[in-house]
């Protein structure tokens, strides 16, 4: 299961939306072995194109340098689909080369040319790919990832 | 001295979990050979059957894509830092 906080998550639906009718891409970095999203990441598709994304190569090397200076993974590897559902394509399945990460699609494909309108939905799923094999997974939306799983109980010593 | 090698999380299954190798060559290509001989298996990920870097995965010779360099052909020496990175692309 991917959870995630709703400010991540509707960051990642704005980009989604703000570059409709390209293709969106990024990342949600967390500490090593955390498997929590915390710091998003927006990258820019250096395709520039309704139907493929790519990480620059350069933006690739420092965002990788960064996150391996401070002790992060790629939690969270983001994209959309702008005119087909949000699950990978056979070359998403392809490239990814993450297994440990949540690959998160999002279609906008309801959009037409203007997004933002009252009712369009934006898709938003969650995947695991490892090996060429795709598992979708729930995705659980916390408003904190201090106070939203559970009530929190405050113990007075 | 020798040449240090950043390994990405997907071919660290070679390379029994390291993060980093050591390997020799005055060419990236001779490089490959060198690390596919004490790791083997790795040089299959990185180079097709005709010879060519794989389309998704890039290769930096201190912090230069080697794609502008020469690929393969690309002259490494001691001392110098090569990192492998696998694309992060996709596409409906």
């Amino acid at each position: 299961m991917l959870r995630i906080d709703r400010a991540t998550y509707d960051a990642i639906v704005a980009h989604a939306r703000e570059d409709h009718p390209d293709e969106a891409c990024g990342v949600v970095a967390g500490p090593e072995g955390s498997d929590r999203p915390e710091r998003f990441i927006p990258m820019l598709n250096a395709a520039r194109s309704p139907t493929f994304y790519e990480f620059d190569s350069g933006d690739l090397l420092r965002l990788y340098r960064e996150m391996d200076d401070r002790g992060e993974e790629p939690v969270v590897v983001y994209h959309s689909h702008t005119a087909t559902e949000a699950s990978p394509s056979r070359t998403d399945i392809s490239y990814a080369s993450e297994p440990g990460a949540h690959y998160v699609l999002v279609s906008t494909r309801s959009h037409g040319n203007r997004t933002g309108l009252a009712g369009d939905e934006v898709e938003f799923r969650s995947f695991r790919i490892v090996d060429g094999v795709v598992t979708e997974e729930d995705v659980e939306v916390v408003e904190s990832y201090l106070f939203g799983h559970s009530p929190t109980t405050v113990v007075y010593d | 001295m020798a040449i240090e090698v950043r390994i990405p999380t997907i071919l660290r299954t070679h390379t029994g979990g390291s993060k980093t190798v050591e390997g020799d060559g005055d060419t990236l290509a001779a490089l490959v050979d060198d690390l596919d001989a004490k790791h083997p298996g790795l040089k299959n990920r990185l180079v097709t059957e005709d010879g060519k870097l794989h389309r998704f995965v890039n290769v930096y010779v201190n912090d230069e894509d080697v794609r502008f360099t020469g690929a393969l052909a690309t002259k490494v020496e001691d001392g110098d830092s090569v990192t492998i990175l696998p694309a992060v692309a996709g596409g409906c």
